[in-house]
This record gives structure tokens, C-alpha cells and sequence, in this order.
């Protein structure tokens, strides 16, 4: 995130400009797009019968004799020195086999924070981990306990005696704004971006609006917590965990550790949901070093609280959107910039204005981020980081600019739709922003709104309808690699180390391996979830599915040549080169004659070979510079207010996404549903309660910390363009967090036409409907 | 007095404090039921015992001493029970880490409707119960899921309600 | 959670005399014992599983229906006779938690959860009366959207979490307790107590009484009824605001009147000013929006729950509304 990364970064992007699409990995359109296969079909999860079944194993459900459990204790003070620390009486407790405090946790520096130039940094936060005797924010780890059981280690974690010397800290948001500072960029993007004079533009405008959102602390609350189970032997070490970023975790504790990276192992085969929790934090760090300590395989599974403690989610922001309009509805201002929460011992900036910069065309622009610091547990990044809250401020200022107006909503967006990227001036590799507009309005029944607000009504009840842009990038990690084999018994195996927290990797991996080779689905096999494999990106960015899919297109141009070899003279593809080859019906055949073939089989039967392998890495994903690559979604929600209480009912939400081809349509409308539900808890009842007093979050708990229940998801439609992107491996882009974005502004303008009143501040709970 | 879970009797553990839950998960390595919040706030943890649906979490396992606990495992025993399938084919989870529950669950409520048991969304309390999706969802509440697979969740059960009916 | 022992108590009198002893706890469905115990709040020594104890749920001579102790909160709801005669309390009761916690909670422990206030659950890092008197409320100043608007006090803001205490508060139910010194039956209203500067006790059950059995008086309240419950999620969530209401209609004037609030005092809040209020009006909007306002005008909100007074008249008036709406 510095000025020399933003040097780099424009560097690439405008000599990509200038090389002919065709040079560039997704220049030729992966010869996969467009042809019917196992790809696109609604094709059974691979996982789903042990799911069902309870027979998936997660992390803390690995039988390992000799197995003991830790603790943690949790500081509760905002930030000072720990000034006495008696463990006497935990030590003497039953069953406990020892304790960790800073005094004897061994010497570990701490993780490299998150950062784009390098995949294997995983840190959240740069602060020591039981190093000394400072705490910085209220719930840090200060002490863990292990014992015989976990009821023991839980009871002894309440005997450590600690006191305090509490010291200044800043835990609240509007003092903490004073001190806001401005970092260079934002992932890759630089952060203030500057274009004509966006505040003249404004004041000039016949037609604007300009308003302040503000959105609260949000957690993940993935439904399994966080938990590791940990064994060393000798200089190995074996790590079952839950986490979204295998391959970097085994990294990272190698690094930590002093161990070699061929020594450390990191399994997680199941996920029980992640959205960005499921990362690397201080209680991975404790728990394998206390196994070390105490020689023994050890389990750490956080506490609902503890999760809350230590874990970090996303940050609370206000924002201002500001828009100028000309008569028929141009923009001519574009003005996006406001705060969020990074600690300096933090990494992950809340994105929130990265959509707008693509969303609309408009004569300037403004945008930049300040990021204030505060004494709390760092945030990260959560299910469409930026995009779910920016959607939400740029979104409804686009509203209330179309209430302005008198304009159809739908219609001011489409009049301001750009058509290349807006500031950059890219291309965009497919964009049909439009069509999934038209199609989402028709289905929907869009026509059946009324423009005047508080207008239909039933009983006690408002009824308003509502819809919103949703909108994320496309992103192919760098450096994902696979491993494919190829065996006599026809089968097919796609190795690497992805990452299944229910989105459908395998099922989904399968299907491509299907057709890439001309194999039937039920001759794959995918093996993931285990860091001695070759080392895929982590879960995250939306990203994974292409990333590999990307890997897996470069191993497959790497095997015709592997089997050509093998092949010999006796083959029907005798004398042909690897680039005459095409890989299909269970063999490959020359691209030229089809009925020169040769199954896999064949070929590794007459050679002897029981198997062959090819190792492959994708492309550096230089489209993503070339073009801009971006996802869109049209969100419309109708519900209901009551004129009593304020309470909220969605009856209907559907979203209509243009996201390239969707691989899976099962599996795809699953993630976009689920995104869409957690875009219903933002918008409505989920907040984390941090007591600015304290810098304590006060309801760490399921109970306190409403996530949507069955009683508040209604049947939720989703549809399609399916319009392939030319640019990517499959004509795919993610979809793992588009679903989110858009949906609190679709739902905030819902309450807005129903009632007439608009609510800048989420969660929109029913007190501010009063 | 033994505990019999899934037909196997077990016996109670000697320290009170142990939750049925973690008896199960920690020392009988049953790990079909989960742990999603130990708080009594998530239903993931839900067992049927003596029939009747309720959160391991919250249970002490001494307190189950002379009853019938039935697991997801147990539920299953005999091929995939008609909730499994449906949740296969309704596609009615993601991640899978809430879904021993939400069947556990379903399972339990399809007999309570059967039974004729009300719930807040029922308008009369006099009236046989009805199964609307608006009853399954109030009915299901109790069982959190994080990925958002509500829709197919309530699809599922439908089915099988429906199944049932015919 | 601290080294406990554990005992079933046989009989109500093996209750009792095991409640009286100094440590001992008695637990019930342990849906609100057992989590406070796993977050340092309780730390009983013994726990006495009083769950084999009686829950029949039967009609008395004079009519009353009397509910033992043990009794599940999901039997209770579903019992025909309650859902006929008081179907205010299977509402209230099917409002509440979720159907496993139903099926667990048993009657009396109900009466006897404690508050949700979240500083109060918050052993290792927040002050509260309750659990240490003289501590402090960091409650007071703090997150207060689950608090109290109705007779609170400076030591403690906390709010009474059921909703089935709500509709026996409004039925006029006793609540039967049984001591070594003998048994005594007690107003539902009374049995719990407002704050003051004593937050910490909450009933006025004695040192070494149980809670026996709930009756419930016979009620003409049935046939205009209901329980209203207003929360930040559609289901599954501690109530904001919640109406128990009944009403007697005869001959154009309200006869009787039963209100109760819940979720937003130290106890269920019998609407007595609102139910006076009501006394021999005619049932119109204006007379339950000035009952509403009755109740509603000694509230005393904090910066956080202002909105509750609205909520609690608005959803009062709503209720009663709905009362005299769907029959003549």
C-alpha cells in the first residue's frame, strides 16, 4: 500500500495498454467458453453426502491420542501494562498441565501483514503475541491455559488472577476522525483519485444531493468457530485448522517457527464458513506453541466470545456521497470519500469507494478514504470488503437523486452507465449492466411501483419496493498451482491446495477437469484442503474458482506434450507436436484430423506407465490491468413497515447479476442467495456493539448479535445474463460476494418508498422508523 | 444410569460440568453435532432426546442419564433419512457446519406439527396445525445458518412434508 | 464453569431441603443456568436437577388450572386448556426462545431467568449490582436498547426476559412456593421485584423456598386476547417491547381490562394505570391511546431507549385495537 506500489501499478497498466489483447493470458478466448459440458450444469456437490450425514470433519473434530485443550484469557482493559499476573491458582488447578503467559510463550516475531505483492503474508495484525506485557486493545489474548479437558482449561482460564495499568487510548469514532490519516492506495488501486473539479461541479449543479451514511461494526459469525487441533513430531508439525488461506498459513508458521516449510502441514478439508474470518490470528500463534510446550497434541477452539475478541470484522465507516446531476440526469459530480477503522497495527483497509470508481460515468470525481485509528482488535477484510457498505452510500444517494429528479431510478442508472471504465478509460472485458437492469425490472414487476413514496399500504403495513447496484471486480490471484495426473484406470486427479468453506470448490473443480480433458465427472477426483499440495490461492476476493481454473488451463496445455512423449510411434498421433494436439473424449486427438485419437488409457497402457503428472502454475493475470473486469448486479427488494412499530418484513428480493459464465447454477445461486441473506443482515439488524467507553465489544454472543433467522429470508429469486467474459479462464468471474453488495440500498430505498423516510444510518433498525 | 445414544448405552461422565454436547464431540468422538456458539443461541448443537428436540450445549450430560439421545448419526443409521435427501437435492446447506441441526430439527418439528402443536405464526390456536412455509420458517428459527442456505432449507422440508402427506 | 456437584431432588420436599443450603442452585432446563455458570455469572457448588419434579398441568375444583413447577414451557403452550382458555400465555410462551429452548425451560425456571443485560453477563469485564452489589452499572451510560423505561433505579437498569412471565402478570396468576416453614401462594406480580438499590434480589422467594407450581384463576379474557411481541429480529430475539392484553366487553364498555408490558422493566409490568384507565370506557382508539399514555407517563428512558416509550404506547393502542376488531 505505498506510493511506490501506486508507481508500479500505473506503470503496468499503461503499457498494457498498448499490447495487443491476443498477447495477453485471456487474449484468445479459453477455447472452453461456449461449449456444452459438465460445466454450466447443475452438477451434485461432491461433499454433500458426508455433509448431511454429520460425517465431515472440521478441525476440532480430529481424534488424536493424548489429546489436551486450551484456554484463552482475555485482557480487559482497553490498552496499558499487565502490572501482576498470579497464575498460582490456575496452575494448581486440576488437570491443568500449564500455563501460557508472556513470561514463558517463546520469542516469535510476528506474521507479515496481508499485503498484494506477497500471497504468503497472512498477519491481520503486526502486534506481538504474548511477547510482553502491553495490551493494546480490550479482549486481547493475555494468557492460555491447558489441561486434561476442556471444562478444566475453561475453569482455570478463570483463576488467573491479572491486574492493570490502564493508559490512554482512543475507542471512540468521532474523536478519533481528528486524527484520520490518508494512506496511498487501497489494495491495488490508488486511494484519492481526482478528476475535473468535482466540488465546483457540485455547487453548479441544477440538481444534487449530498449526505452523510454511516454503517456499524459487523462480525462474520461464521456458524463454526474458529478451532485448531495441533501435533507436533519433533521438527513436523501438523496443523488441522479451519481457514481460508492454507497454503499461506503452513507459510507463515514455518516462518514463525523456524521450521522448513516442507515440515509444517496444514489440513483443512471443510470450512465451516469463513467471509473473511476465517484468517490468521493470534490464537493459531498460541496454540502451537503451547503444544510445543507442553509436548503434547493440543486443541484451541475459541469461544463464541473469544471469536469476538480476537477476531476482527468490519469496520464501522461514514461516508459522504455527494452527486450533481445535470437536467436530464448526467452526473456531472461524483464525490465519495469519508472514514473507516485501521489501527497502525492493522492491514486491511475498508474499501468502500473502489465500486464507485467503476460504477457510473460523470463529468469529475472526488474520492479518497481517510482511516482513523482506534484501540480495538484490527478489522479485516469481510464478505465483499468496501462494495457491501459502499453500494449502500453511493446507491442510495442515487435514490435520493432520482427522488429528486422525479426520475425513474432504474432509468437514472442506466442513463449514467459507462461505457469503458469511467477514470481509467479501460475497456471492459463484458459488461451487461444493462441487461441484467431490464431483466431484473421485468421479472421482478418493477412496474408495479409506485414513484410516490407511502403511497401502497395493507393493514398497519407499508409497502415499498426498492433496488440498488451491486458491483465487485474480478480478481485471478497470481501464483495458483495445480497438479494433474492422469491414470490408467481412466481417472483423473486435480490436486492443489483449495480451500472448501461451502461454496462448491471441488464439485465445481471437477466439472472443469471434466471438460478440459474430455473425461466423464465420475472419473475426477479433486483432492484440496491440504497444504502438501500445490499451493492455490487463499479463499478470498472472489477469487479461487478462477485462480485455479487458470492454473488448470495452464496444466492442460502442459499435458499433450507429457503424453506425447509417452505416446511413441505406434500411436495414432505418431508425429504430431503438442500444439497440434487437442485434449477431449478421454484422450487427445489432433486438432486438425479428430480421427487421429488416442485415449489416456492407450497411451499410458502401451508406455507402462500407471500415471502421468503435470505441475502448473497460471498465468500472471495480466488482463485483470489490461481491462477492466468487473461483476455488476441489479438488487430489488419490496417489503413492508409497520406503521406501529416500525418493524421491518422483506417479502421479495431478487437479483439479477451479470458475472460472467456461472459454472455451477446450483451452486451459484446458493453463494448469491447467501450473500444476498447477509446483505439482509446488514441492512437490518446486525451490528457489533463496541462500548466507546471501553473499546469493549458488548455482545459477543448469537443471542446479542442478531444474524438473519429463518423467520426474517424470504424466498429470494436469482437470475443471470450468463454472458461469458472473454478475458477470463472459462468466461468466469467470482461470485462469492457480489451477492452482498447492492442489497442494503435496494432495502433502504425500499423503506424509503414505503414510508417516505430515509434512513442513512444502518442497521435500519425499526427505532429509526418511528 | 446409562445414557443411550443412538441405541449404544454410554455411560454419564464422572464431572458434572460436561455439556451432553461435549461427551459427545470430545470423549465419544460423535462429531456429527455441533458447536456453533456454546450459548444456547445458534441450534446447531440440537439432538433429539426422548424425541423431543434441544440444545446439547445447554444440556449437562448427567441430566440425560436414563434417556434416549439421538444424533444425526443415529437419524441416518439406516441409509439416508428422507430430510438427508432432501437437503441433497434442495441444495439446502453450504459450508454444512449448521446442517446436523437443522435436520435434527426438521425432523423433530415435522412431529410436532403432526402432533398438533401451535406456533406464534399459527392464527388459531384451536385449529389443526397447518404446515406453510410461513410456519416452517417461525417453526426453524431456533437454527442459525451463516451461508444462507434458508431458501433451500425450508424447500427441503416442504418436501418431505408434503411426501409426508401424500 | 466452576467444579459443581450434582443431585436430583426426588421430591419437593428433598427440594427444599436442598435449595436452603448455602451454593446450591436449582436447575431446571438449564437454557439460562447453565450459560450464565459457562460465562462466570453463576457459580453454584451443587446443583439439585429438580426436573423429575411434578409438571401436570390441571384443572382445579374452582376451575383454575394449576401448572406444576416442572412443567416445560412447549407443554405448557401446547396444553389444549391453555390454548383454550388462556390462549394470551400459549402465545407469549411460543414467542419466546426457540422450540428446543422450549422444550427444555420448565415453568418455574422461567419465573426465575435472569436479566439479558449484556454488561451483567459480562463477568470478566464489566461492573453490575447484580452480581456484586455496590460495583456499579456500566449498563447506565452504556448500551441500553434491551433496558428498562419503567421503575428502574440508579443501580440497576435491567429488564425481565420472559414473555410468559408477561402474560401470567396479565391473567393474575399465583405463583406457589413451598419453605421449610411451609407453603404460601403469592400474586404473580408481586413475585418479582424492582430494582431499588438491591438489584441483586430479584424475587421474593425466600432463602430455602421453590417455586411448586403457577396457577392460573379462571378468565373471561380468552375470546379478546392476544400477546404482541416486538423485537429486532422476525423470531428468535429478546423482546424490545411486548403486550399481554385483555378485554371484557359488555354492553359497549370495556368491564375488564388486563395489561401487561414486557421488556421493559426489572419485572413483568402490570399496566395497572392503563387498565384503570380502560375501566368502563367505551372501546375506542381514543381511550386506548390515553391508557397508553396513562402507563407510559412515568417512563423514564435512557439516551439509548427513548424509542421505547413511542414503541410501548403505539404497540399498547395497537393491540387493544386489534382486540375489538375482529368480533362485535
Amino acid at each position: 500500500m505505498s506510493r511506490v506500489q501506486n508507481v508500479l501499478v500505473g506503470t503496468v497498466r499503461s503499457a498494457l495498454g498498448w499490447v495487443p489483447a491476443q498477447w495477453l493470458p485471456g487474449g484468445t478466448p479459453d477455447p472452453l467458453i461456449g461449449r456444452r459440458g459438465e460445466v454450466g450444469r447443475q452438477a451434485a456437490r461432491l461433499d454433500g453426502d458426508v455433509k448431511v450425514q454429520g460425517q465431515a470433519r472440521f478441525s476440532a473434530e480430529v481424534p488424536l491420542e493424548n489429546l489436551c485443550y486450551a484456554a484463552l484469557v482475555h485482557g480487559t482493559i482497553t490498552r496499558g501494562r499487565i502490572t501482576r499476573l498470579d497464575t498460582a491458582k490456575a496452575e494448581a488447578a486440576e488437570g491443568v498441565l500449564l500455563v501460557v503467559t508472556h513470561r514463558n510463550m517463546p520469542r516469535v516475531s510476528g506474521p507479515s501483514l496481508i499485503a498484494i505483492t506477497d500471497p504468503t503474508a497472512v498477519g491481520n495484525s503486526s502486534l506481538p503475541i504474548l511477547q510482553d506485557d502491553k495490551v493494546h486493545y480490550n479482549g486481547q489474548v493475555v494468557a492460555a491455559v491447558v489441561a486434561e479437558t476442556q471444562e478444566q482449561a475453561d475453569h482455570a482460564a478463570s483463576l488467573i488472577e491479572i491486574d492493570y495499568a490502564a493508559e490512554p487510548a482512543e475507542t471512540r469514532f468521532e474523536e478519533a476522525k481528528s486524527g484520520a490519516r490518508i494512506i496511498p492506495s487501497l489494495l491495488i488501486e490508488r486511494n484519492h483519485l481526482s478528476l475535473g473539479k468535482a466540488e465546483r461541479e457540485l455547487t453548479r449543479a441544477p440538481h444534487k444531493v449530498d449526505n452523510l451514511y454511516r454503517t456499524q461494526w459487523q462480525n462474520h459469525n461464521a456458524i463454526e468457530l474458529h478451532a485448531l487441533t495441533v501435533a507436533w513430531g519433533g521438527e513436523t508439525l501438523t496443523v488441522h485448522d479451519t481457514t481460508q488461506m492454507i497454503a499461506s498459513e503452513a507459510a507463515t508458521l514455518a516462518k514463525m517457527f523456524g521450521l522448513k516449510r516442507e515440515d509444517v502441514r496444514v489440513l483443512s478439508p471443510f470450512v465451516g464458513g469463513g467471509f473473511g474470518g476465517k484468517g490468521f490470528w493470534d490464537h493459531q500463534v498460541v496454540a502451537v506453541a503451547a503444544a510445543r510446550m507442553v509436548g503434547r497434541p493440543l486443541r484451541l477452539q475459541l469461544t463464541r466470545e473469544g471469536v469476538y475478541r480476537i477476531v476482527g470484522g468490519r469496520s464501522a465507516t461514514e461516508q459522504r456521497v455527494a452527486l450533481g446531476a445535470d437536467n436530464e440526469g448526467r452526473f456531472t459530480a461524483l464525490i465519495h470519500n469519508g472514514y473507516s477503522v485501521m489501527p497502525p497495527y492493522g492491514a486491511c483497509p475498508e474499501a468502500y469507494t473502489l465500486g464507485t470508481r467503476s460504477a457510473y460515468r460523470a463529468k469529475s470525481f472526488e474520492i479518497l478514504q481517510r482511516h482513523i485509528d482506534m484501540a480495538v482488535v484490527p478489522n479485516t477484510f469481510m464478505r465483499a470488503p468496501g462494495e457491501a457498505i459502499g453500494t449502500f452510500a453511493l446507491e442510495s444517494a442515487v435514490d435520493e437523486l432520482a427522488h429528486e429528479l422525479a426520475m425513474d431510478p432504474i432509468e437514472l442508472r442506466l442513463r449514467n452507465l459507462p461505457e469503458k471504465h469511467p477514470i481509467t478509460g479501460a475497456p471492459f472485458s463484458q459488461h451487461a449492466a444493462a441487461k441484467s437492469w431490464a431483466d431484473g425490472a421485468a421479472h421482478f414487476g418493477w412496474e408495479r411501483r409506485s414513484a410516490t413514496p407511502g403511497a401502497r399500504r395493507k393493514g398497519e403495513w407499508r409497502i415499498g419496493m426498492g433496488c440498488g447496484s451491486g458491483s465487485f471486480p474480478y480478481v485471478r490471484m497470481p501464483g495458483a498451482a495445480v497438479r494433474l495426473t492422469i491414470r490408467r484406470d481412466g481417472t483423473a486427479t486435480l490436486a492443489c491446495s483449495a480451500q472448501e468453506m461451502g461454496m462448491g470448490t471441488s464439485t465445481v473443480l471437477a466439472q472443469q477437469v471434466a471438460d478440459r480433458l474430455g473425461v466423464p465427472l465420475d472419473a475426477v477426483v479433486i483432492e484440496t484442503g491440504d497444504s502438501d499440495l500445490p499451493a492455490a490461492p487463499m479463499a478470498g476476493g472472489s477469487g479461487q474458482s478462477v485462480s485455479i481454473a487458470g492454473a488448470l488451463l495452464a496444466a492442460s496445455e502442459k499435458l499433450p506434450a507429457e503424453l506425447l512423449r509417452l505416446a511413441g510411434n505406434d500411436s495414432p498421433l505418431a508425429g504430431l507436436r503438442a500444439g497440434e494436439i487437442r485434449l477431449g473424449q478421454e484422450g487427445m486427438a489432433s486438432a486438425a484430423d479428430p480421427s487421429r485419437h488416442e485415449t489416456f488409457r492407450s497411451i499410458l497402457a502401451r508406455a507402462n506407465r500407471d500415471e502421468v503428472s503435470v505441475s502448473a502454475t497460471g498465468t500472471p493475470p495480466l488482463e485483470m490491468m489490461k481491462f477492466a473486469m468487473h461483476s455488476t448486479a441489479a438488487m430489488f427488494c419490496e417489503l413492508r413497515v409497520s406503521d406501529v412499530t416500525g418493524e421491518i418484513r422483506v417479502d421479495r428480493l431478487l437479483g439479477s447479476f451479470d458475472c460472467g459464465t456461472i459454472l455451477n447454477p446450483r451452486t451459484a445461486a446458493s453463494q448469491f442467495r447467501g450473500g444476498m441473506i447477509m446483505g439482509l443482515g446488514l441492512a437490518l439488524t446486525e451490528e457489533t456493539w463496541l462500548d466507546e467507553r471501553s473499546g469493549r465489544i458488548m455482545n459477543p454472543t448469537l443471542a446479542d448479535y442478531h444474524i438473519p433467522a429463518h423467520l426474517d429470508v424470504p424466498d429470494i429469486e436469482v437470475m443471470w445474463t450468463g454472458i461469458p467474459d472473454p478475458r477470463s479462464p472459462l468466461g468466469a468471474r467470482g461470485i462469492g460476494e457480489i451477492g452482498i453488495t447492492g442489497v442494503a440500498a435496494a432495502v433502504a430505498n425500499a423503506v424509503f418508498n414505503a414510508t417516505g423516510k430515509r434512513v442513512r444510518d444502518l442497521p435500519i433498525t425499526l427505532d429509526k422508523l418511528l | 444410569m446409562a445414557i443411550t445414544i443412538n441405541g449404544t448405552p454410554v455411560d454419564p461422565p464422572a464431572d458434572p460440568r460436561v455439556s451432553l454436547l461435549d461427551l459427545m464431540r470430545d470423549r465419544l468422538h460423535l462429531t456429527g453435532t455441533k458447536v456453533g456458539c456454546n450459548q444456547g443461541a445458534c441450534g446447531a448443537c440440537t439432538v433429539l432426546i426422548d424425541g423431543q428436540r434441544v440444545l446439547s450445549c445447554l444440556t449437562l450430560a448427567v441430566q440425560a442419564e436414563g434417556r434416549t439421545v439421538t444424533t444425526i448419526e443415529g437419524l441416518g443409521a439406516d441409509g439416508l433419512h428422507p430430510l438427508q435427501q432432501a437437503f441433497l437435492e434442495h441444495d439446502g446447506f453450504q459450508c454444512g457446519y449448521c446442517t446436523p441441526g437443522q435436520i435434527c430439527a426438521a425432523s423433530a418439528m415435522l412431529e410436532e406439527v403432526a402432533a398438533g402443536m401451535p406456533s406464534y405464526v399459527t392464527r388459531d390456536l384451536a385449529a389443526p396445525a397447518r404446515l406453510t412455509r410461513e410456519e416452517v420458517r417461525e417453526r426453524m428459527s431456533g437454527n442459525l445458518c451463516r451461508c444462507g442456505a434458508h431458501n433451500g432449507i425450508i424447500d427441503a422440508i416442504m418436501a418431505v412434508a408434503e411426501e409426508q402427506a401424500a | 464453569m466452576t467444579p459443581v456437584q450434582y443431585r436430583r431432588a426426588d421430591s419437593a420436599s428433598d427440594a427444599i431441603r436442598l435449595a436452603g443450603t448455602a451454593g446450591h442452585r436449582l436447575l431446571g432446563g438449564g437454557t439460562n443456568l447453565v450459560d450464565l455458570m459457562r460465562k462466570g455469572v453463576e457459580r453454584p457448588d451443587t446443583l439439585v436437577d429438580v426436573t423429575g419434579l411434578p409438571g401436570a398441568i390441571e384443572e382445579a375444583a374452582d376451575g383454575s388450572i394449576v401448572i406444576g413447577a416442572g412443567a416445560r414451557n412447549s407443554a405448557i403452550a401446547a396444553h389444549p386448556l391453555i390454548r383454550s382458555r388462556y390462549p394470551m400465555l400459549s402465545r407469549a410462551i411460543l414467542a419466546g426462545a426457540s422450540a428446543q429452548i422450549r422444550n427444555m425451560a420448565t415453568a418455574g425456571g422461567n419465573l426465575l431467568q435472569r436479566t439479558r443485560c449484556v454488561y451483567f453477563a459480562d463477568a470478566a469485564g464489566s461492573r453490575c449490582n447484580k452480581r456484586a452489589p455496590g460495583s456499579g452499572c456500566d449498563a447506565i451510560g452504556g448500551f441500553t436498547r434491551y433496558h428498562a423505561i419503567l421503575g428502574a433505579s440508579p443501580a440497576c437498569i435491567a429488564t425481565h426476559p420472559s414473555d410468559m412471565a408477561v402474560a401470567l402478570a396479565a391473567l393474575d396468576a399465583r405463583v406457589h412456593v413451598a419453605g421449610a416453614d411451609g407453603a404460601r401462594a403469592l400474586p404473580l406480580t408481586d413475585f418479582h421485584r424492582l430494582p431499588g438499590d438491591r438489584p441483586d434480589l430479584e424475587t421474593e422467594l425466600a432463602p430455602g423456598e421453590v417455586i411448586v407450581a403457577i396457577e392460573l384463576p379462571p378468565s373471561r379474557l380468552a375470546p379478546r386476547s392476544d400477546y404482541r411481541k416486538v423485537r429486532d429480529r422476525a423470531s428468535y430475539a429478546f423482546a424490545l417491547v411486548s403486550v399481554a392484553a385483555g378485554l371484557v366487553i359488555e354492553d359497549g364498555r370495556i368491564s375488564e381490562a388486563r395489561i401487561a408490558l414486557g421488556g421493559v422493566a426489572h419485572k413483568p409490568w402490570r399496566a395497572w394505570r392503563a387498565e384503570a384507565a380502560l375501566q368502563g370506557e367505551a372501546p375506542n382508539e381514543a381511550a386506548f391511546v390515553a391508557a397508553a399514555e396513562a402507563e407510559l407517563a412515568g417512563a423514564e428512558p435512557r439516551p439509548g431507549n427513548m424509542f421505547k416509550v413511542t414503541l410501548a404506547k403505539r404497540t399498547l393502542a395497537a393491540v387493544l385495537s386489534g382486540l375489538c376488531e375482529d368480533q362485535a
